[in-house]
C-alpha cells in the first residue's frame, strides 16, 4: 500500500515539521493573552474622520504617564491597546487619552494576576486529564489485541500521534506569535483539548480496522503478513478518514472566514489540529505499527513470520 | 409503506422543532459577548473571618451587592458566588457580577463598591401632628404612606445583632436583638422615649428593610425587634443588621465590558457562519454520496434544529465560542453518516441486498460511532468541569450537547429516512 511503501518519506516530513515546531516554541515561545498574564486590553473604535495614527496614540499614552503598553491596529478603524493591570483612576484616564471625537470603547477587559495563574493551572490539569483519559481508553479498547504487536504498543503509538497533533498547531502559533503578535488565550487551550479528543478518532478508526482484519485473518488463517494487513486496513479506511476530516475542516474554514473575530484564531488552531490529526493517523500511526512489528523484541511469542 | 409514513412523520416533527428553534418569539439566551454588557469579578477579603462564618457572610455579601445592582434596573443581572484558588493555595471567595446591556463600567463599580448606609428613621403619619422643621423635611423619605425623617441613629452605632427566640405572649416568636454602642445607647434612649408608638424605619441603602413600632423607651442600648416575623425574615434582618456594611471588603480583580455594536456584530457574523456552515457541509455530503448524501443533509438540518431547540429549552447561554462549538459539531455530526455510508458500501460490495446493506451498515457502524465520539465526549466533559471561564464552559456544554445529539440523529433519523428511499436494484460490485 502506497502509504506504507513510502513511509520513510512521511516519517521524514513529520520529523521536519516536529523539529520546526519544537524549535519555534523553544526560540520564540507563545505570546500569552492577558487572561494568563493579567493586564488590561482596550479596543477603541474611531470615526473615520478622526482616526489617529498609532504613533499619535503612543505619544499621548506616554505623555499621560503610561508605560509598557503595546498598540495594535484592528480592522474596522480600531486600535487595541494592551497594558498592565489598571486602577480605577487609570482606567478613566486611559479611556480619556484614547478617545477622540466620535470614538467609543468596543471592549475593555482587565484581568488581575490571580485569575491568570489560576487559568494556567486549570488548563494544565485539564490537558493532563484528557491525555490520560485518551491513552487509558485506547489501552482498554485494544487490550485483547496482542498479536503480532502487543496491545500496549497501540497506546504508545497513540501518545506519539497525540504529541504530534498538539505540537504542530502550537508551533504554528509560536511562529504567528513572533511575527504577527498573535496571542494565545483560553480558546487556544480549548482548541488543543478538543484536538486531543477529536484527532484520536481517526487513529482509532485505523486501529479498529486493523483489529477487525486481524480477527478475520485468524479465522481464515490466511497467512497474510502484518504489513500487508495493515496496508489493507489503511486502504479500506482511507476514504472515510478523509471525508470525516473533510467535513469538519469545511465547517472550520467557514468559521474562520465568516465567523466573528473572537473565534477566528480558535478555528485556525482547530483547523491545523484536524489536518495534523488526520495526517498522523493515516501517515504515521499505521506505518509505525508496521515498523514496530519488524523490531524483534516487541513481538509477542509464537508469532509466525 | 410504514417506512414512508415513519419518514414523513419524522420530517413533520422536525419542521415543528425547526420552527421553534428559529422563531424570534422564543429568543436565545445570549452571553455577554453577544448581548454586550459588563462582567465584573470581585475578590472578597476573608482574611479576618472564621472559615465557618465565611459561607453565611458570602451569602450576605451577595445579597447586598444584588440589591445595589438592582438599582441599575438591568434586566436579568447575575450576581454569583464563586470559589477559586488564590495564589497562596487558599480558597479565594469571589463575587461575579454580570450586567447585560450596561455600558458604563465605572459607574457600576462605584455603585457596587460604595459604603452602604444603614439608617434608622422615624416614620411620621402626617406632617401636621408632629412638627417637622425644615432641615428634617429635606431629608425625609416617603414609604408606604409614612414620611420618614432621619433620627440620627445609624449603622455606625450598632455593635452587633443576633437572633433571639422568645416565648412571648403570642407564642414562640423569633426576634432580633440589637446591641448599640455607648453613643448609640444615648441616642436610642432619647429617640425611643420621645417617640413611643411611632414607627422606626430601618433603611439599608435607601430601602426599608423593616419598620417596627417603638413600644417603650429603651435605655440599656439593647433593642429587640420582634413582631410577625417568620424565622427566615428574622434571619434576613439579623444578617442585614450585622452585615449592613459589606461583610467583607471587596477588590475588583477582573472586568470585561463589551460594547453594544461589538455584541451585535459578533452575533450576526456567528449566525451567518452557522448558516453557511450548514450549507457547505450539506453540499459536501451530497457531492460525495449523492442520494445518500441528501439523506445526510436532511439529517444534518434536523440535527441543527434539535440542537438549537435544546439551546432554547435548557436554556444554554450562547457565546461566540459556543456557536463556534456548534459549527464544529456540524462538521463532526456527519462523521457518523460517513461511517454508515461507507459500511453500507462495503456491504453492497460483498453482495448484500440494498435492504440488508442498510441494516448491517447501521448496526456494524454503531460501535465505531460510539467509540469514535467517546473520546470527544470525554474531553468535552473535562473541559466543562475544569474550565476557568464561563466562555470555555459555554463552549464545552454546546460541544457536548452537539456530539450526543449527533449520535442520536445519525442512528435513528437517518435510518428512518434511508429506509424510506426507493430501493435500488440489487447488483454485484
Amino acid at each position: 500500500m502506497w502509504i506504507l511503501k513510502q513511509r520513510k518519506y512521511f516519517y521524514a516530513l513529520s520529523a521536519v515539521l516536529l523539529i520546526a515546531s519544537i524549535a519555534s516554541i523553544w526560540i520564540w515561545g507563545l505570546k500569552p493573552s492577558i487572561e494568563f498574564t493579567g493586564g488590561s486590553i482596550i479596543e477603541t473604535r474611531y470615526a473615520t474622520e478622526n482616526m489617529p495614527t498609532q504613533d499619535q496614540l503612543s505619544d499621548d499614552l506616554a505623555n499621560a504617564g503610561f508605560e509598557g503598553f503595546s498598540i495594535r491596529q484592528a480592522d474596522g478603524n480600531a486600535f487595541i491597546v494592551r497594558t498592565k493591570n489598571l486602577t480605577a483612576e487609570e482606567r478613566q484616564e486611559i479611556t480619556t487619552v484614547l478617545s477622540r471625537e466620535g470614538s467609543f470603547v468596543e471592549r475593555f477587559n482587565i484581568v488581575g494576576p490571580t485569575l491568570g495563574k489560576e487559568l494556567i493551572r486549570k488548563a494544565t490539569t485539564a490537558g493532563i486529564l484528557v491525555v490520560l483519559a485518551v491513552v487509558l481508553y485506547v489501552a482498554y479498547a485494544f487490550r485483547k489485541v496482542s498479536k503480532p504487536v502487543s496491545s500496549w504498543i497501540y497506546g504508545v503509538v497513540t501518545i506519539a500521534t497525540l504529541a504530534f497533533d498538539v505540537l504542530i498547531p502550537t508551533g504554528v502559533f509560536a511562529v504567528l506569535g513572533h511575527f504577527a503578535g498573535v496571542e494565545v488565550d483560553s480558546l487556544f487551550i480549548t482548541a488543543i483539548l478538543v484536538i486531543l479528543g477529536y484527532s484520536i478518532n481517526d487513529t482509532i478508526v485505523v486501529f479498529d480496522r486493523v483489529r477487525e482484519n486481524l480477527d478475520r485473518s485468524k479465522e481464515n488463517k490466511s497467512g497474510e503478513t502484518f504489513e500487508h494487513l495493515v496496508g489493507r486496513s489503511l486502504n479500506e479506511t482511507f476514504v472515510r478518514s478523509l471525508n470525516t476530516s473533510g467535513t469538519t475542516l469545511a465547517a472550520l474554514v467557514i468559521l474562520y472566514f465568516m465567523g466573528s473575530s473572537a473565534t477566528q484564531l480558535f478555528s485556525l488552531a482547530l483547523g491545523i489540529g484536524v489536518i495534523a490529526g488526520t495526517f498522523s493517523s493515516l501517515f504515521l500511526a499505521a506505518p509505525m505499527l508496521v515498523n514496530i512489528d519488524k523490531v524483534p523484541d516487541t513481538k509477542t511469542p509464537d508469532t509466525k513470520k | 409503506m410504514n417506512k414512508r409514513i415513519n419518514a414523513v412523520l419524522v420530517l413533520l416533527i422536525a419542521v415543528l422543532i425547526g420552527w421553534y428553534a428559529v422563531s424570534p418569539k422564543t429568543p436565545f439566551v445570549q452571553g455577554l459577548d453577544l448581548a454586550s454588557g459588563i462582567h465584573l469579578t470581585y475578590r472578597a477579603d476573608t482574611t479576618d473571618s472564621e472559615p465557618s462564618e465565611i459561607k453565611e457572610r458570602m451569602l450576605s455579601l451577595r445579597d447586598v451587592i444584588e440589591r445595589r445592582v438592582n438599582i441599575f434596573g438591568v434586566s436579568e443581572p447575575i450576581v454569583q458566588i464563586e470559589t477559586g484558588l488564590g495564589e497562596d493555595g487558599q480558597d479565594e471567595h469571589r463575587i461575579i457580577v454580570e450586567l447585560p446591556g450596561v455600558t458604563d463600567v465605572d459607574e457600576a463599580v462605584a455603585q457596587i463598591g460604595k459604603t452602604p448606609e444603614l439608617e434608622f428613621k422615624l416614620g411620621l403619619v402626617s406632617t401636621s401632628t408632629i412638627p417637622v422643621d425644615t432641615e428634617n423635611q429635606e431629608n425625609a423619605t416617603t414609604s408606604l404612606g409614612l414620611v420618614y425623617v432621619p433620627s440620627g441613629l445609624s449603622g455606625k452605632d450598632i455593635i452587633k445583632s443576633q437572633l433571639q427566640f422568645n416565648s412571648g405572649a403570642a407564642g414562640n416568636e423569633t426576634g432580633v436583638l440589637v446591641t448599640f454602642s455607648e453613643e448609640g445607647k444615648e441616642k436610642l434612649t432619647k429617640i425611643t422615649s420621645e417617640n413611643i408608638g411611632v414607627v422606626m424605619g430601618i433603611f439599608l441603602d435607601g430601602q426599608v428593610i423593616s419598620a417596627p413600632v417603638i413600644r417603650e423607651a429603651i435605655t440599656d442600648g439593647n433593642a429587640v425587634i420582634s413582631g410577625t416575623f417568620t424565622t427566615d425574615e428574622a434571619r434576613s434582618l439579623n444578617r442585614d443588621l450585622n452585615f449592613g456594611a459589606l461583610p467583607f471588603s471587596v477588590e475588583l480583580i477582573g472586568s470585561q465590558s463589551i460594547g453594544p455594536s461589538l455584541g451585535v456584530d459578533t452575533w450576526e457574523r456567528s449566525v451567518k457562519a452557522l448558516g453557511f456552515g450548514l450549507l457547505v457541509v450539506s453540499l459536501y455530503m451530497i457531492a460525495w454520496y449523492r442520494k445518500n448524501g441528501i439523506v445526510a443533509a436532511i439529517c444534518l438540518l434536523i440535527y441543527a434544529a434539535v440542537v438549537l431547540a435544546l439551546f432554547k429549552l435548557v436554556p444554554v447561554t450562547l457565546t461566540a465560542a459556543g456557536i463556534a462549538g456548534f459549527i464544529l459539531s456540524l462538521g463532526m455530526a456527519v462523521d457518523a453518516n460517513v461511517l454508515i455510508f461507507e459500511r453500507i458500501k462495503d456491504e453492497r460490495k460483498s453482495g448484500a441486498s440494498p435492504k440488508d446493506a442498510i441494516t448491517h451498515g447501521f448496526s456494524r457502524a454503531w460501535p465505531s460511532i460510539r467509540d469514535g465520539n467517546l473520546t470527544s465526549i470525554i474531553s468535552a466533559f473535562i473541559l466543562y468541569w475544569f474550565s476557568g471561564t464561563s466562555l470555555v464552559k459555554g463552549f464545552a456544554l454546546v460541544f457536548l450537547i452537539g456530539i450526543i445529539v449527533s449520535m442520536f440523529t445519525a442512528i435513528t433519523i437517518s435510518r428512518i429516512l434511508a429506509r424510506a428511499l426507493p430501493e435500488g436494484k440489487t447488483k454485484n460490485a
